[in-house]
C-alpha cells in the first residue's frame, strides 16, 4: 500500500516537473512550429489600436518635434549653461543600457549554457537592436547641427580633415556603431533557421519576405555546422564589445574634468547599471509578450521569471556595491567641489530623485526578489522591472543634468528645466515599442529551433525511485 | 630644491604668448567691457525670454558674490571672467571634430565655427564655464546689422563660441607691423574689453616678453590664476587685495 502511494507521488512529481519546466515538456515539432506561426499571425483590433496610438506618438513626439528643433535650434530644448547636456544624453545612456540585456542574455547565458535562456533569447536580442536605434536617435537629437553629423565619421575628403580620436565622443561613435552592427548580425544568425521554418509555412508576400531573410537555408548538416560555428564566434566576440560599449559611454563623463564625473570606477559601474535596467526591461517585455500574445504561456513560464528575477537580484546587489564604492571614495577624497556636489545630490532641490533612485534600484528589488513565489509572478516582477527602469533613468538624470547644474564657477549655477526633451523622449519610447510590436508580427519571437534543441537534450530518467533530469550535449 | 617634475614639465609646456592682467581692486563693475566685447565680436542679442532663462551671450561677464551671513554681508570685488586661453585647455581634446583647437602661432584656443557640430562637450569640460552656445538663430533687426564688425564672422544656430582675445585685432596689428617691417610694439593695440575699461583694470599684451606691461604687472606677488590646480595653465592673471 505504502509503495503504491509512493509510486503515485512519483508520477505526480514527474508531472509537476514537466509542467514547471519548458525543457521537460516537449511538444511535437510540427505543433510547436504551428503555435509560433499562429502567435505571429493572430492580431486583434487591440493590437492595431495600440499600434496606431504609438505611431501617432512617434510621429508627433519624435519626428515632428525633432523637425521643429532642427528648424528652430536647440533653444526649444531646456539645455542651458551650465547643464549643456540634458535629457538627450540621459536617454542615450538609458537606451544603450537597455540594449545590454539582449547581449547579456543571448551571449553570456549562451556560452555558459544556461538552459532557461532558450525561449527568450530573441526577445532580448530584439531589445538590443531596437534600443540602440533609440540611443542613436537620442544622441543625434542632442547635436547642435545634426545635418553635419557625418563629420564625426572618418571619411576621405579633400581637406584631409579627420575626426579627433582624442575625444571620448569619437570612441563612443566607434563603439556604438560596432555594437549596433555586431548585435544586428548576432540577432540575425539564430534567426535564420526560424525564418526558414516560417518560409516553409507561409504564402504570399510573407513567403517572399522570409525567402529573402532565410538566405536559402534548408537545414542540411553542413549548414547547421556553419551556423553553429558562426554563432559560437559571435557569442564569444560580442561579450567584450558589450562591456566596452558602456565603459566607453561612461568615459564621456569619467574623462571630463567635472567634479562627480571624474571617477575611475565609472566603467564597471555603468556596465552594471546597464545590465540592471536591461534585465528590468527584459522581464517587462516577457511579461507583456506572455500576457498578450497567443500560445506564449507555453513558452514563457514562471520558471523564466524566477530565473531572471534571481539575476536581477544579483545585479541589483552588484549595482549597490558599485554605487557605494563610487560614492564612498569621492566623499572620502574630500575635494571641496565634489563634496558640494554630493550634498547637492541628496539635499539639493532634486534630492528626492536621489532617494527614489536608491529605493527603486536597491530597496524594492531586495525586498521583493528574495522570495521565489514573488519573483515567479509576472505582474510582480513586471512592476519591479518598471521601478528599476525608472530608478536607473533617475540615476542617469542625477549624473548628467543635476551634476552639471553646479560646478567650480558658482556664478553660473543654474537648475536644468527640460523643454522639448520630454516629447522627444516619449517619442523614442513609443518608437521602441512600435518597432517591437512590428517585429513581433514579422519574425518568430520564440527561437523555435533553440527550444526544440533544448527539449531534445533534456530527459527525465529514473534511478531507482528518483526522477532525475539529465541534459546531454548535442553539439 | 623642492621643484617637482610636474612643475618643470608644466612650465616648459607653458609657452603663452598673449595674456591679460585684471586688477579686481580697481574694477568698478561698470560692464563697459561686456558691451564693448559684444559690439566688437558681433555677439547676438538673445532677447528677453532667452536672457531670462540664462542664455544671454557674453564672452566676458562680471562676477560678483555676497560674502558672509546677514547682516554682516559684504560684496566680493568684481571679477571679470572670460576665456582664460589655457595652455593646456580641457575643452580641446574632447571635441570630436577638431572644432576647438590650439593655435601654435598665437598660443590661443581657437573655435572653428564652421567646423562645430554642437556636441557642447567643450562647454561641459570648461572649468571656467566661459563658452556660449548659439541655442537659436537670433534676430538682428535693422539697423543693427550696420554695426556688425566686418572682421568677425557671425555665428548661426548650433555653434559654440567664446572669447578669442580679439584675434582679429592681433592679426591686424601683426599685418600692419609686417608691412612696415617691424615687430608689434607693446601697447600698440589692445582687446575691446581692455580698450573700453575706464579704470584700466584690464591690461592686454605679450606674456612672453618680459618687458611688456602685462609681464611687469604679472610679476607682482599677489597675482592668482583661477583654478590653476587643475593644470589648465591659464593666461589671465587676477589681482585682488594688493
Amino acid at each position: 500500500m505504502a509503495e503504491k502511494k509512493n509510486h503515485a507521488e512519483h508520477a505526480h512529481g514527474e508531472e509537476h516537473l514537466r509542467k514547471k519546466h519548458l525543457m521537460l515538456d516537449p511538444l511535437p515539432r510540427g505543433q510547436m512550429n504551428a503555435m509560433v506561426m499562429e502567435s505571429m499571425h493572430t492580431t486583434s483590433w487591440k493590437f492595431w489600436a495600440v499600434f496606431g496610438l504609438l505611431a501617432a506618438i512617434t510621429a508627433y513626439g519624435l519626428f515632428y518635434s525633432w523637425g521643429v528643433m532642427i528648424a528652430e535650434g536647440l533653444g526649444v530644448a531646456g539645455v542651458n549653461r551650465p547643464a549643456y547636456w540634458g535629457i538627450f544624453l540621459v536617454n542615450t545612456v538609458f537606451w544603450i543600457g537597455i540594449s545590454h540585456a539582449g547581449t547579456f542574455i543571448s551571449a553570456i547565458l549562451r556560452v555558459f549554457k544556461a538552459e532557461f535562456r532558450r525561449p527568450f533569447t530573441r526577445a532580448a536580442e530584439l531589445m538590443t537592436t531596437f534600443g540602440l536605434v533609440q540611443a542613436g536617435f537620442s544622441i543625434f537629437m542632442h547635436m547642435g547641427r545634426v545635418w553635419l553629423s557625418y563629420w564625426l565619421m572618418p571619411y576621405p575628403n579633400q581637406r584631409m580633415l579627420w575626426p579627433n580620436l582624442h575625444s571620448p565622443l569619437s570612441w563612443d561613435l566607434l563603439a556604438i556603431t560596432t555594437y549596433l552592427l555586431s548585435s544586428t548580425m548576432y540577432l540575425f544568425l539564430p534567426l535564420i533557421p526560424d525564418v526558414a521554418m516560417a518560409r516553409d509555412r507561409s504564402t504570399g508576400w510573407r513567403k517572399t519576405f522570409y525567402k529573402i531573410l532565410a538566405l536559402g537555408f534548408r537545414g542540411t548538416e553542413g549548414e547547421w555546422t556553419h551556423l553553429r560555428n558562426a554563432m559560437n564566434i559571435f557569442a564569444w566576440a560580442i561579450i567584450p564589445v558589450m562591456f566596452s560599449v558602456h565603459t566607453i559611454v561612461s568615459w564621456d563623463f569619467a574623462a571630463a574634468t567635472r567634479p562627480g564625473w571624474n571617477s575611475t570606477i565609472f566603467g564597471p559601474y555603468f556596465v552594471v547599471g546597464a545590465l540592471h535596467s536591461g534585465m528590468g526591461a527584459v522581464i517587462m517585455v516577457l511579461a507583456i509578450v506572455r500576457g498578450t500574445m497567443k500560445n506564449m504561456k507555453y513558452f514563457i513560464r514562471p520558471e523564466h521569471f524566477e530565473a531572471i528575477g534571481k539575476l536581477m537580484l544579483i545585479i541589483s546587489m552588484t549595482w549597490a556595491y558599485f554605487f557605494f564604492n563610487d560614492y564612498m571614495v569621492q566623499w572620502y577624497g574630500g575635494d571641496k567641489w565634489t563634496k558640494q556636489l554630493l550634498h547637492f545630490h541628496e539635499a539639493g532641490p532634486m534630492g528626492w530623485m536621489w532617494f527614489v533612485m536608491l529605493i527603486f534600484n536597491v530597496a524594492i528589488p531586495w525586498a521583493v526578489l528574495w522570495n521565489r513565489k514573488w519573483r515567479s509572478t509576472p505582474w510582480i516582477v513586471f512592476t519591479v522591472g518598471l521601478l528599476i527602469n525608472v530608478g536607473m533613468w533617475f540615476e542617469r538624470y542625477i549624473i548628467i543634468p543635476i551634476s552639471l547644474s553646479i560646478n567650480r564657477m558658482p556664478f553660473t549655477w543654474r537648475l536644468y528645466q527640460p523643454g522639448i526633451e520630454i516629447p522627444l523622449g516619449i517619442g523614442t519610447l513609443a518608437f521602441f515599442i512600435l518597432l517591437y510590436m512590428a517585429a513581433s508580427r514579422l519574425i518568430p519571437l520564440i527561437p523555435v529551433w533553440e527550444v526544440q534543441e533544448g527539449q531534445m537534450a533534456h530527459e527525465l530518467k529514473k534511478y531507482g525511485r528518483e526522477t532525475v533530469v539529465t541534459v546531454s550535449e548535442l553539439e | 630644491m623642492d621643484i617637482k617634475i610636474s612643475e618643470v614639465k608644466l612650465s616648459e609646456e607653458q609657452a603663452g604668448k598673449w595674456g591679460l592682467v585684471i586688477d579686481q581692486d580697481i574694477c568698478t563693475g561698470c560692464q563697459a567691457c561686456v558691451a564693448a566685447c559684444a559690439m566688437e565680436n558681433n555677439l547676438s542679442f538673445v532677447g528677453e525670454e532667452d536672457s531670462g532663462y540664462g542664455r544671454s551671450m557674453h564672452w566676458i561677464r562680471i562676477e560678483r558674490f555676497w560674502e558672509g551671513e546677514y547682516p554682516e554681508v559684504k560684496m566680493t570685488p568684481n571679477q571679470p571672467m572670460m576665456c582664460q586661453q589655457c595652455g593646456s585647455a580641457p575643452c580641446e581634446p574632447v571635441c570630436p571634430v577638431f572644432a576647438t583647437v590650439h593655435s601654435e602661432a598665437e598660443q590661443l584656443n581657437l573655435q572653428v565655427y564652421n567646423r562645430c557640430v554642437g556636441t557642447r562637450y567643450c562647454a561641459n569640460n570648461c572649468p571656467y564655464q566661459v563658452r556660449s552656445f548659439n541655442w537659436r538663430d537670433y534676430e538682428r533687426p535693422e539697423p543693427l546689422p550696420n554695426q556688425l564688425n566686418p572682421d568677425v564672422t557671425v555665428r548661426r544656430r548650433g555653434v559654440m563660441e567664446k572669447c578669442t582675445f580679439c584675434i582679429q585685432r592681433i592679426h591686424q596689428a601683426q599685418d600692419q607691423a609686417k608691412a612696415e617691417g617691424r615687430e608689434v610694439v607693446d601697447g600698440e593695440f589692445t582687446t575691446a574689453c581692455a580698450q573700453a575699461c575706464p579704470a584700466s583694470a584690464i591690461i592686454f599684451g605679450r606674456v612672453d616678453d618680459p618687458e611688456s606691461l602685462v609681464s611687469q604687472l604679472g610679476r607682482r606677488s599677489h597675482g592668482v590664476k583661477h583654478l590653476e590646480e587643475l593644470g589648465t595653465l591659464p593666461n589671465v592673471t587676477y589681482f585682488k587685495g594688493g
